[in-house]
C-alpha cells in the first residue's frame, strides 16, 4: 500500500515546499510524499500543488527550486497552494475575462 | 541509427517535407476568393494563407515572403483585391527569385469573383501538376528545422509533455537539426537560467533584456500570458506557467536569439523572441497559438511540435503539427486528435527519456511523409495580424 500512495504525490526538487498531486486526491487523503505523512486539507486535483510544510506569509513558493510566487498569508501542510494563497513576483494574472468589475 | 528524411528540393537550395502550393490572400476583401479556389482542390496540397490588414505593415510583408518561400511552399498564388497596400509587386519578385513558380491576380483587374476564380483554379491546377511531377530527395536532419509551442496548457504540461520535448529537441540538436522555441511572455523568470545556458555572455544579457522586455509589453497591457484555464488547470502564476514553457528547452545551450522571419544560420537551439519592439501598439503580443505557429514557420521551420495539457486541436497550413498531450484525462477525451501521450509519464507507465525517444522518432516519420492526427482530420489553421520588430543586435547571433 505504501508505494501506491507514494506515486500520489510528487516533489520535484529536495528544496520545494509544494509538492505536485499525481492523481486526484481527496481531502483528508493520507499521502506520504517526500519523507513526510500529510493529511489534505483540501481536495487537490491532477497537476495542482499542496504544501509539504508550513508555508509563512511572504515566503517563496519553491517548484523545480524555481520560484514561482510568493504566499500572501499562512499555508498550513497539507493545504492546496494556488491563486487564493499565492501572487506572482512579477505579473498578477488579471486577465479581462477574470477582472472583478468595479 | 535514424533514416533519412524524404524531402523536395527547392531552387534556393532548401528542402522541405511536404510539396504545398500556396493560394494567398493580401487584405480580406480576397480572403473568399483565395479559399474558394483553395476548396476546389480538396487536397491537402494546397493550402490558403494571408493577411486580412489593408493597411501597410512591414512585419506582415516580411511574414508572407517569408511563409511563399518557405521549404514546404513550391509555389504561390497570390490573390490581390486591387487596390489594398500590400506589396503585392515585391512578394511577387521575392517568390520569383527565390525559384518557385508565382502568380499574381487582381479581383478587379479579372473582372470580379467568378472570372478571378477560374483564372485561378486553372494557374493551381497547372502548377499543382508540375509540382506533382517532382521527385522527393533524401533530406539530411540537419536541414529539418523544428518549432516548439505549448497551448491550453495545464500543470501537467510542464511535468510530462514539455520535458520530454525537451529531450527530443536535444536528440534532433545532436543529430544536427535547428530547434526553435518561444514566447518569451511565457518566460518571465527563466531569465537567469536562460541567460547561463547562452553561447557568450553577451547572448546570455539579450536573453535576459528580450525576457524583460516581455514583461514591460504585458505590464503595459496589464496582464500577463495566462489565460483562465491555465489557473483552472494548476498552474498559479505566470511564472510557474514559464518554468513549464521552458522546460521544452531541453538542456542544450542556448544559439542564439532570433526574430520572426529571421532563419538561424545553422543547426542548434534558438529562442524566437515574439514580443514586438518599441510602444505597445497592436495589441497583444499573439493573438493565438496560431500567430506563434506562422512566426516559427517564418524563421524555417519545416515541423512543429505543439504540447497541450487542456486539450488544443489546432494544426497549420504549410508545417505539420506533432500533438503532445500532456494530460492523460484529456488524451482519454480527445485521443484521436493527439499524436502522443505523454501523461503515461504521470501514471508511472513510461519514462521521460522514452517519451523524449517517441517523439525524436515521430518527428522522423512525420519527416517521411507520414501525416500527422491534425493533418489526417483536415486542420490548417493560420493568422497574421499587425506588427513592428526591429533588426536583432550581433550579441544575439554570435559566430
Amino acid at each position: 500500500m505504501a508505494s501506491s500512495e507514494l506515486s500520489r504525490a510528487l516533489q520535484l526538487a529536495p528544496t520545494d515546499n509544494v509538492v505536485v498531486a499525481l492523481a486526484d486526491l481527496s481531502r483528508g487523503a493520507t499521502i506520504d510524499v517526500a519523507g513526510v505523512s500529510l493529511s489534505l486539507r483540501d481536495p487537490i486535483k491532477i497537476g495542482h500543488k499542496f504544501a509539504l510544510r508550513e508555508i509563512a506569509a511572504g515566503e517563496r513558493i519553491l517548484k523545480y527550486n524555481c520560484p514561482i510566487g510568493s504566499a500572501t498569508r499562512r499555508i498550513e501542510a497539507g493545504e492546496s497552494v494556488h491563486t487564493h494563497n499565492v501572487r506572482s513576483d512579477y505579473l498578477a494574472n488579471t486577465t479581462p475575462t477574470m477582472a472583478v468589475p468595479p | 541509427m535514424t533514416l533519412p528524411l524524404i524531402g523536395y528540393a527547392r531552387a534556393d537550395g532548401r528542402k522541405g517535407i511536404r510539396n504545398l502550393l500556396l493560394v494567398v490572400y493580401l487584405v480580406e476583401c480576397a480572403h473568399h476568393v483565395a479559399r474558394e479556389i483553395t476548396r476546389r482542390f480538396e487536397s491537402k496540397d494546397v493550402q490558403c494563407i494571408g493577411f486580412a490588414g489593408c493597411y501597410p505593415n512591414a512585419y506582415a510583408q516580411d511574414m508572407l515572403q517569408a511563409l511563399c518561400t518557405h521549404p514546404n511552399v513550391g509555389g504561390a498564388l497570390l490573390v490581390s483585391l486591387g487596390c489594398e497596400g500590400f506589396n503585392r509587386t515585391a512578394l511577387a519578385s521575392a517568390v520569383s527569385a527565390s525559384g518557385r513558380p508565382v502568380h499574381t491576380l487582381s479581383i478587379q483587374t479579372c473582372g470580379g469573383t467568378r472570372a478571378t476564380l477560374e483564372a485561378g483554379q486553372a494557374w493551381v491546377a497547372q502548377a499543382l501538376q508540375s509540382l506533382r511531377a517532382e521527385q522527393p530527395v533524401p533530406m539530411d536532419w540537419s536541414e529539418l528545422s523544428v518549432g516548439t509551442i505549448c497551448g491550453g496548457s495545464d500543470a501537467t504540461s510542464g511535468l510530462t509533455a514539455n520535458p520530454a520535448m525537451g529531450v527530443a529537441f536535444d536528440l534532433l540538436i545532436a543529430s544536427g537539426g535547428t530547434a526553435i522555441f518561444e514566447e518569451t511572455g511565457e518566460l518571465i523568470g527563466m531569465e537567469e537560467l536562460m541567460a547561463q545556458r547562452a553561447r557568450t555572455p553577451e547572448l546570455g544579457q539579450a536573453l535576459r533584456d528580450s525576457v524583460a522586455k516581455a514583461a514591460r509589453y504585458y505590464a503595459t497591457l496589464g496582464y500577463p500570458s495566462f489565460a483562465p484555464g491555465n489557473a483552472e488547470g494548476g498552474l498559479t502564476t505566470i511564472e510557474e506557467k514559464s518554468l513549464g514553457a521552458y522546460a521544452k528547452s531541453g538542456q542544450s545551450g542556448i544559439d542564439g536569439l532570433i526574430k520572426p522571419g529571421t532563419r538561424p544560420p545553422k543547426g542548434g537551439l534558438y529562442l524566437l523572441d515574439v514580443v514586438p519592439d518599441g510602444e505597445v501598439r497592436f495589441g497583444f503580443p499573439n493573438i493565438n497559438d496560431n500567430a506563434e505557429i506562422a512566426e516559427l514557420m517564418a524563421c524555417g521551420c519545416q515541423l512543429i511540435l505543439f504540447s497541450t495539457g487542456r486539450g488544443s486541436v489546432v494544426g497549420s497550413a504549410i508545417a505539420p503539427v506533432i500533438k503532445v498531450c500532456a494530460n492523460p484525462d484529456t488524451y482519454r477525451r480527445m485521443q484521436e486528435d493527439m499524436d502522443v501521450d505523454a501523461g503515461r509519464i504521470l501514471e508511472g507507465r513510461a519514462s521521460l527519456a522514452q517519451v523524449g525517444q517517441e517523439i525524436f522518432e515521430l518527428m522522423g516519420r512525420v519527416g517521411q511523409g507520414q501525416a500527422t492526427c491534425s493533418e489526417a482530420l483536415g486542420h490548417q489553421e493560420f493568422v497574421l495580424t499587425y506588427k513592428q520588430f526591429v533588426s536583432a543586435g550581433p550579441a544575439c547571433l554570435p559566430v
